[in-house]
């Protein structure tokens, strides 16, 4: 482990060297035709420093990004008018309230989503007429764009009066739903033979099988699983959040994004990145402890 | 055991059936009343008939066909309660049209799908598929010469494979217009990272025994490359190409949402849906669904074409 800390820190410099370098080309432009227009000769180095300054460049400079979200986060909230110290309340006009929003509901979804999996896994496994019947189109509707339909089920259910974050909730479930059902399936099954024949001379009940072998042992097959539906959900609520208006993070990319606000849409998906690191880290924290407590070895 | 088969499976149905029956309980305001619902007794017995019968097939010896037929038996069943519960309950079509009607509209306006499918699944998804994929490959192989580079890029292209970069549309949709190219471009981010964490960790699937032959052959480094290790990682090669597969329709999609000609699935989504024109909806999800297993077999044929000496294809 320790090992990669060196070569991550120098591919992820070698990637800020390249936007850097990336947005200084990208932004001579503007600077050019304002130079232009203005009459007045520049060089690179004008044209590099007017590249890192610029109000609404076509690809903001990191730390201006990071600025924009460190004003958008802590400055916001600790200082501002609407922020959490003077108003008592999370300002509207900040990320962190924004991401809560996400959070909520993708959490709700994924749960949902996730508990609902595991069931079906339970049912597939346990019965063939299940297994025959649900099981090809649950591997078939992964080969679909499900987060086409994020749209629809918004609109449909605002207009049968459910809003807020039901709508988000159940499209983050949906999407979280078939992964981890097709992993748990995977996971129920994954004791061989021998294992199950073992639990038989031990003269074990069906309950005993599945609370003692099938139960443990799919936890590896859950746990990847789980990472992927969390990923999958909180894609499916920012896709979601954008018809919608109101609080979250697709809502702003796309208000950032009618507006012309690019420092603003990047850290936004600063605030997506981390959100998204998060709550794949929360996942991945409670995967080491169980593997490690139930001495599964890694 | 003295009872006949298809009783057991039957008795198994009805168990499925009071299952559901307490499902509709809870939804059915007049069933929570205590009145008797008709409409209900007949869902049921198309559900718990369709059941039994799939129960029934299902205890039969396993085959093809029959996993065919009742995995085939179970869609349609769906389609049909959909349909009954519109028709039976007069569900307005703004909330969730009939299949019939939905294949009605489907028919009718092949002409705007075909021309949306173009737009969105060829130009903007195929080719940023290609552009993406191809460009993972390339710099897998470049990569692999450094293990320095090795350690810091895997970690690293882990990190945003996990990462919702659907978020990046309104920025690529800013820099490269509305039309179709600014999909692909999505696209390209989409499923770089996916392909490129899998082709470098199958390019380290050759084992060293096989490395040490071709070294014994004084065989070139390319001579290995394409040899040995190239087809050593076409499996890993082929899962990361089937994961992008299905992120790059749905980039090329949710890209719509945020600007595009007029013409396109995405666009067509959002605007009707905004028309309330749900079975409009309804069809160009059906030609999504369709684009996106279609695109996923095609991967997997060609999969299985390339790598039939792997375990995993021939354990069948």
């Amino acid at each position: 482990m320790r090992r990669s800390v060196l070569p991550v820190v120098v591919v992820v410099l070698a990637i800020l060297a390249i936007w850097y370098a990336a947005a200084v080309w990208m932004n001579a432009q503007w600077t050019r035709d304002q130079a232009a227009r203005a009459g007045v000769q520049i060089g690179w180095s004008d044209i590099a420093r007017d590249a890192m300054q610029q109000e609404r460049p076509v690809l903001p400079v990191p730390h201006q990004v990071a600025a924009e979200f460190w004003r958008l986060t802590w400055v916001e909230e600790a200082t501002g008018r609407r922020g959490i110290v003077q108003s008592g309340s999370l300002s509207n006009r900040g990320l962190v309230y924004h991401a809560l929003a996400t959070l909520s509901a993708t959490a709700l979804g994924f749960g949902f989503g996730a508990g609902f999996g595991i069931l079906l896994a339970v049912g597939i496994v346990y019965n063939r007429a299940m297994d025959m019947s649900v099981m090809p189109w649950a591997i078939a509707s992964q080969t679909i764009p499900i987060v086409a339909i994020a749209p629809m089920i918004i609109v449909v259910l605002n207009s049968v009066g459910i809003s807020g974050l039901i709508p988000k909730a159940i499209i983050a479930a949906y999407l979280s739903f078939f992964p981890v059902a097709v992993g748990m399936v995977k996971g129920l099954r994954s004791p061989d033979g021998m294992q199950l024949d073992q639990l038989r001379t031990y003269n074990a009940t069906a309950g005993q099988a599945f609370w003692k072998l099938r139960l443990p042992a799919s936890m590896p097959y859950l746990f990847a699983s789980l990472k992927v539906g969390v990923a999958a959900s909180l894609v499916g609520t920012i896709v979601a959040e954008l018809p919608l208006g109101g609080a979250g993070l697709g809502t702003r990319l796309l208000a950032g994004s009618y507006y012309g606000q690019t420092i603003q849409i990047w850290a936004t998906l600063i605030a997506a990145a981390l959100l998204a690191s998060a709550m794949v880290g929360a996942v991945g924290l409670v995967q080491r402890v169980t593997l490690k407590r139930m001495g599964f070895s890694r | 055991m003295n009872v006949p088969i298809w009783s057991i499976s039957v008795l198994r149905g009805w168990g499925a059936a009071v299952l559901a029956l307490l499902v509709l309980a809870l939804i059915s305001p007049t069933m929570r009343a205590g009145v008797f619902d008709p409409r209900a007794a007949v869902l049921l017995a198309v559900w718990g008939g369709s059941w039994a019968v799939n129960a029934w097939l299902a205890s039969l010896p396993r085959s093809r066909m029959v996993a065919g037929v009742v995995a085939a038996l179970f869609g349609a069943t769906l389609i049909v309660l959909w349909e009954l519960i519109v028709r039976l309950y007069a569900v307005s079509p703004v909330i969730l049209p009939a299949p019939s009607a939905v294949a009605a509209q489907f028919v009718n306006s092949t002409p705007i799908l075909w021309a949306d499918f173009v737009q969105t699944i060829l130009k903007g998804a195929l080719s940023g598929y290609l552009i993406g994929c191809g460009a993972a490959l390339v710099t897998a192989v470049a990569v692999d010469r450094s293990p320095f580079l090795q350690r810091g890029l895997l970690p690293v292209g882990n990190f945003v494979a996990a990462l919702p970069i659907v978020g990046i549309a309104p920025i690529l949709v800013m820099w490269f217009g509305f039309d179709w190219q600014s999909k692909a471009a999505v696209v390209v981010v989409m499923v770089f990272f996916p392909v490129l964490v899998n082709c470098v960790e199958g390019l380290k699937a050759a084992d060293p025994m096989q490395r040490d032959l071709m070294a014994t052959w004084s065989a070139s480094y390319w001579q290995s490359l394409f040899q040995l290790r190239l087809p050593a990682a076409m499996p890993f090669i082929f899962n990361g190409l089937k994961i992008a597969s299905t992120l790059a329709m749905i980039g090329a999609i949710v890209a719509e949402f945020f600007g595009s000609p007029v013409v396109g699935m995405g666009f067509r989504i959002s605007t009707e849906v905004g028309k309330l024109r749900l079975d409009m909806v309804w069809s160009e999800i059906a030609v999504a669904a369709l684009a996106g297993s279609a695109f996923y077999g095609l991967v997997a044929l060609i999969e299985k074409r390339m790598t039939f000496w792997h375990p995993s294809q021939r354990s069948r």
